[in-house]
Parts: structure tokens; sequence; C-alpha cells
């Protein structure tokens, strides 16, 4: 596919939006909430954050401003995991009758377009299409995933807790997109040089008001150098599943046992972990609901036994399940890491807890 | 009549590697017994001069109460209190079945033991190997493993 | 798309009160036959309450009714004791893997059960006598707490009854009137009488319970790569998805919950892994 690059001025953003709007897509995108940028529903370009950016350490996370760039931060503590893999989704209805009961399947959702998603975005995401379209394929993932159009962003800026590079995915967005954006700002404007990923991303480039780029060209390179220069953080993969199956007795799931609090942050904020528990609500007119909600193997009941308890009762043991999954037994269940490198669980952990840190530990130790 | 029962306890796989020697010898302690269902022939407190190598029938061990807190088969050995001071059983042993054992002479086999060390370690090696066992399942049934479900 | 997550409604033909406090039910399945495997298990819906993993404890022989055995522990299960013929529960299955049924032939077969273990290992059971002629010893050692807790009873009492068939019985606390064996049932699985070196060992019970039927096993000179035993683990969705049942590498919904023992012998012995 001849792919020549072509630039989306700042002020055509919206055309951007009415377009995808006019296939009947919801525009899910970054907006700043709560002091943190978050995947939401957005009308239009107003929406998306406008001069933030973010500072990123184990157990902090801080916006402040600065220009003008509207993707100049790295990842906030939410992934486009959440409109793919909802936190809470009716897996279906049922109503009583005369001696049984009949079930009522959900609607499938609008087609979506995901706006602004990083390489680690699409790296989650390719990990979670080996989880919920597998050999046995999840519905209400395939449908989302299915009708989806994804508009890639290309980092210019790492925060502290990034470390893509290491697991292979990223900062530079290479496949797994419609339409990519590059950010640039100079005495010449502000602009996105756009590269096309797909047949879907070019029949809509088709419709927006691109003109060639000259000079830019090379911008999405000079992004991704940019910001790969400024990660420092590195996983030790080099036989780090072997290792880590070869750790189980370390004594070091003790020693983060005694920092971890069992909050299940990093679960929630990690765009791979795919856990879920299901829970039956009644209504009081008598309809009842089987709702699947994110779990987390952190919570203690996760493993519940009847008659023995949870099978992993120590928060050692189930830091132990947590890391080891991510970054051994993922790949004998996937053929894959579960980890893409976004950092979040470092940022987002109250006890700063540092999984690459936990990683070289455990893979000294064996 | 001690060389049948001999046979009788060499057929046990407790005593199946004896040697021909310390078989005869283990012989000269002991005698045929028969229980009737429902005898009860141990009795909590009295004097344990006797230990019983179950050969048919099932016996109940009764350590309080009326409930049977194990069976003891063809095979198994009951009794071992005539090793230790003060010599008192310490439960009740109950025919279930009619029974058929090897009573082994307590004193007589003390004796034995005591004066060849050699053929009492081979007796008592036994006699550990039951208590063992006996151990073992104690401790597994000590868990109550059943209580939760399983489904 | 078939949904994986949603239950089919099916009604119950016959109840049958097995203990105080476990129930086997019969579903009717003459519309629609419901083919399983030895050893595999259904997510069981009861409506309004919930979902949860039971083993199927029917004839593998007989697609047009689907049998649970179930015990009323939980906030599902307990209601699931007063269901009557005519109720319906929604089934989704059948999951796992299966009783070495193929594996097994030619060998002596030693079934060891213990509490609702027994009722996975039914279906098992039923497969061994259907085919009697392919396989040499069965004998079947069923360990339940006390003589009132024990499943299947008028079932075990035929099976003692037939000549091509080996039954041990015995119940951890015995009763005035039980006459049978007291004790744990690895004690009985050591006076069973079976070639070691050409047997099958198949268990289903408590972990603790089935550690220690391999440990004896093993000790009797049964190769480890000839014990076969059922997994436990919580289970919210048994198709892999939910993470629940994770243990190691496996799922135990998919890779389990029936394993060869030989891989899992290391993975049993680490704590709460």
């Amino acid at each position: 596919m001849h792919n020549p690059r072509t630039i989306l001025s700042h002020s055509d953003l919206g055309t951007l939006f009415a377009t995808l709007h006019a296939e009947g897509r919801h525009t899910i995108g970054p907006t700043v909430r709560d002091g943190a940028i978050v995947y939401d529903r957005l009308i239009g370009p107003d929406d998306l954050p406008t001069g933030v950016v973010d500072e990123q350490a184990p157990g902090r996370y801080r916006l402040r401003h600065e220009g003008t760039r509207r993707f100049s931060w790295s990842v906030g503590p939410q992934s486009f995991k959440r409109w793919l893999h909802p936190p809470e989704l009716r897996l279906f209805r049922a109503t009583r009758t005369e001696r049984g009961f009949a079930v009522e399947k959900p609607e499938a959702p609008p087609p979506l377009a995901l706006i602004g998603a990083r390489a680690c975005e699409l790296a989650a995401m390719a990990i979670q299409d080996r989880v919920f379209l597998g050999d046995v394929v999840d519905p209400h993932y395939a449908s989302r995933r299915r009708d989806l159009f994804i508009v890639a962003v290309q980092c210019d800026r790492a925060a502290s807790t990034c470390f893509c590079p290491s697991m292979g995915s990223g900062p530079r967005v290479s496949r797994g997109y419609d339409l990519s954006l590059t950010e640039v700002v100079d005495e010449a404007g502000h602009r996105f040089v756009v590269e096309i990923g797909s047949e879907a991303g070019r029949a809509l480039a088709a419709k927006l008001p691109l003109h060639a780029a000259t000079t830019d060209a090379d911008a999405p390179e000079r992004a991704s150098a940019e910001a790969e220069a400024q990660i420092a953080r590195r996983m030790p993969t080099d036989g780090l599943r072997e290792k880590l199956l070869g750790a189980v007795a370390s004594s070091n799931w003790d020693d983060v046992a005694s920092r971890c609090i069992g909050c299940a942050n990093c679960t929630l904020v990690c765009p791979t972990c795919f856990c879920t528990t299901v829970d039956d609500v009644t209504t009081l007119d008598g309809t009842h609901e089987r709702v699947r909600r994110w779990d987390s193997c952190f919570h203690p009941d996760f493993s519940y036994l009847h008659g023995a308890g949870p099978v992993r009762s120590s928060v050692g043991a189930r830091y132990r399940q947590w890391l080891t999954h991510k970054l051994a037994t993922w790949h004998d269940q996937f053929g894959t890491s579960g980890c893409v490198g976004c950092g979040r669980c470092v940022a987002w952990c109250p006890a700063g807890i540092d999984i690459v840190a936990e990683a070289e530990r455990l893979a000294e130790d064996a | 009549m001690t060389e049948g029962l001999e046979a009788l306890i060499r057929r046990q796989p407790l005593f199946d590697d004896l040697s021909e020697a310390d078989l005869k010898h283990l012989a000269g302690c002991a005698r045929n017994v028969k229980f009737d269902a429902g005898e009860i022939f141990v009795r909590h407190g009295e004097e344990a001069d006797r230990s019983f190598l179950v050969r048919a029938g099932r016996v109940g061990l009764v350590v309080h109460g009326r409930d049977i807190a194990e069976t003891a088969e063809e095979g198994d050995l009951v009794g071992w209190s005539w090793l230790f001071p003060p010599y008192r059983w310490h439960f009740d042993a109950k025919a279930l079945t009619a029974v058929r054992a090897i009573e082994l002479d307590g004193a007589c086999l003390r004796a034995k033991c005591e004066s060849d060390p050699r053929f009492g370690f081979e007796i008592a090696k036994r006699f550990l190997y039951q208590a063992h066992r006996r151990l073992e399942h104690t401790r597994l049934r000590a868990m109550d493993v059943y209580k939760g479900p399983l489904t | 798309m078939n949904d994986p997550w949603v239950p089919t409604p099916m009604t119950v033909r016959e109840v049958v009160r097995e203990t105080a406090d476990t129930v086997t039910l019969t579903l009717d399945t003459s519309a629609s036959p419901f083919a399983f495997a030895p050893g595999q298990f259904n997510m069981v819906y009861l409506f309004g309450q919930g979902e949860v993993p039971i083993s199927i404890s029917g004839h593998a022989d007989r697609p047009d009714e689907l049998v649970h055995t179930i015990r009323g522990v939980g906030p599902v299960t307990r209601p699931m004791l007063d269901l009557v013929p005519g109720d319906v529960l929604g089934i989704r299955g059948p999951f796992g893997t299966a009783w070495p049924v193929e594996e097994a032939r030619g060998t002596d077969v030693i079934v060891v059960a213990g509490g609702i273990g027994l009722a996975p290992l039914r279906p098992m059971i039923y497969h061994l006598l259907a085919n009697r002629r392919d396989y040499a010893r069965i004998v079947l050692i069923y360990g339940a707490r006390q003589p009132d807790q024990m499943l299947f009873v008028d079932e075990l009492h035929h099976w003692r009854g037939r000549f091509d068939l080996t039954v041990e019985v015995t119940v951890d606390q015995g009763t005035e009137d039980w006459f049978g064996p007291v004790g744990v049932v690895t004690r009985s699985l050591a006076r069973a009488r079976f070639d070691a070196d050409d047997a099958t060992v198949v268990t289903c019970g408590p972990e603790v319970m089935m550690r220690f039927v391999v440990h004896e096993a093993v000790r009797m000179g049964v190769p480890q790569d000839r014990i076969w035993a059922s997994m436990e683990r919580n289970m919210k969705c048994a198709i892999g998805l939910c993470g629940h049942c994770q243990w190691g590498p496996d799922f135990v919904c998919k890779q389990g919950p029936v394993y060869r023992w030989d891989h899992i012998a290391h993975r049993f012995a680490e704590k709460e892994l």
C-alpha cells in the first residue's frame, strides 16, 4: 500500500470528528477530568486536552499546563480497554415465565472510533484480541472490536514510568490503526501529520481536508525518537518467563507483600488485565440481570472455594499470581507477554511498587 | 499347632519377610483366638498384656463413648500398650463381626525382645510401622477433609 | 453468533434426595440430546440466584437426560435443594477435560472418591461397567465423613453385589449402626488388591485427600502417569475468559478439571498457587 503522508491542520480536527460521527460512530478519546486524562465520549476537539502534560513516577501522577499541544502527555489511568471490555456489562436479562425463564440478550453497542490511541494501547488491544477472540470468542468484545475505527497518535514524549521499547510495543505506532496522527507545533502552525494504516483509514482520509506533507514527512519518526530517548526504564525480558517460573518460592514475594496493600489498582489500570466476575441482580419487577464486572486477582475472594476458603489467602501469593501471570504464564496461554510497558501499574500503585524493579529482583534471584 | 500358627502369621504382609527363626520365636508367644460379633475383648483401663493380629472380620476401636473411632481388619495389628508402662489399654476393642485373630502375649514378647535386641528391633519395627500408618491416617482424618463441598 | 455466556433453559424431570444437604437433579434433554464425556462439568444457573460449576453425574450413554448431584452450601446451590420436577434450570456446557476411559483400557482401574467427589466419578463408573470387558479389575473405594453423608447408597449396594467389581466404602466417623470400616480412604486403598504396575488410578475429592491417595498409590507402585485427579478451582465463566480458575499457566475450566498426575505433581506441591 502506497501511503503518502499528508497534513491535517489543527483547525480541521473538527472535520475528523464530524466525518466519524457521520458514519454513525461515537468518538472516544482523551479528556481532562478530576486531575487526570481519561478516555470518554467526545463531542468534538474542544473536549481534548489542551496544553496539558503529565508527570509520572512510582505512586505519582500529576498534570500541569505547558504549551498548546493536544497529545503531549503519555498515558492516564484508563486505557481503551474499558470501551472494548467494559468494566460493567449486562450479559443477559432473564424474565420469569410460567414454569421457567426467558433470556434476552443485550443490544449491540454503536460502532466506536478511538481517538488518540498510542502504540502501547494498540499493543494491549492486540493482546486482548488473543484473549477474547481465541478458541472461545467473547461476543461482547468481538462486536465492539469488529467495527472499531482507530485514530492513533504518535508519542513525542514519555513519562518516567514508560518502558514500552523493552516490551517491543512502542513508542512508534506501526500497525493496527486506521489513521495515525503526529502532532507538530512550530512557527508554521499547529498541525498533524497523517499516516494511513488501513483501507478504512484511506476511505476516511479521502473525506478530510488534507494537504501534502513536505518538510513534515519525517515528523512521525522524529517524534518516536524523541520519546524513546526519554525512556530509561527497561524490563529485563531476557529469559524472564523461565526465571519467574523458577522464582515461585522466592522470599521476594513476602517482601513485596509487606509493601503491597492489595488494592487492585494495578489490575484496574492495566490495559490487558481481563479478569471478570459476575453479579446476579434482581429488580423489583422480578427481572433478573447477570452483570459481568471487572475483577482482580488481588481480591481475596477471587480464588475462593466453598469449604476451603481462598486458594491465595496471602497478599504475597496474590502478587505472585498477578506478576507471574502478566510476565510469564501469559506466554503459555496466549503466546505473548501480558505487559506492554505502559507503566500505569507503576504510577497508580499507592505504594509505588514498580513492576520493573520487582521483576529485576526476582530475575536476579533465579 | 505352633507350625500352623507360623503359616498364619507369615500370611500377613506385616510379617511376611520375617526370617524363619524370628517367625518361630514370635509364634512361641502366639495363639489363635476367636471372638463373637458384639464381644468386647479389650477394655479401656484394664491391663494391656496382649496384641492382636487380625486375620478375619472387623474390630472396632472405641476411644471414648459409643462411636467407633477406627476399625481394624485383616492384617492390622491391634494394641501396643503392652510395650509401654503402665501397660494399660486406652481404648475398647469390640468385635463388629465374628473375628479370628492371632493373640500375641505381651509379657512373653517383651522378655524375648529384651533378651534379643536384634529380634526386638525386628518386632519393634513392625509395631512402629503400624503406629506410623495409624498416625498418618489420624492426621488426615483430623483435617476433616469432607467438611467442604466439592462439586 | 452463539453466545457462550447465555444458559439454555432445561426442565427438571426427577429429583432424588441423596443426603440432608445433597440432591441429584435429572434434567430432560430429550428435545435436544446432550453429549458429554465422563468427568466434564456444566455451569448451572438458577433464575435470580446465579450460576455455579457442577460436574455431570449421569450416564454419558443417555443423551436424553442430564444429571447433576448438587450439595447445597451456598446462596445458589442451597435453593436448588428445593427444586421439584417441572422447575427450570439454565445450563451452559459441557466444559473441561474427561476421565481417561481410553487410556485405562486393559488395566486394573482403581476409582478413589471422597465425599461429593463420587459424583464426577459416577459417569466414569457407568462407563467402566457398560464396557466391563475392556478393563481388568475394577475397584471402587469411597470415603465419606459419616454413613449418612454417603451418596448413591442404593447404587453402592447394587455395585457391591456384582461379581465383577470390588467396592469398599469407608467413613471417617463411625456411628452405632455402621458396621463397615472406619478410616480414611488411603487405608482402604493400601488394602486393595490390584496390579500396581498395570493399574489406572482415578481420584476425586478434597485436595488433601487426593494428595494422600496419590502418595499411597505411588507407594504401592502405580506410575505417576497412570494416576488422574480432578481439581477444583473458583470458576465464573468456564470458557477461559474470567481468569478465576487459573492455576499456573492453566485455566482449570479448559485444561482441567481432570489432570494426569505427572503433569501437575510439581504444581500441586506449591502453596497458594
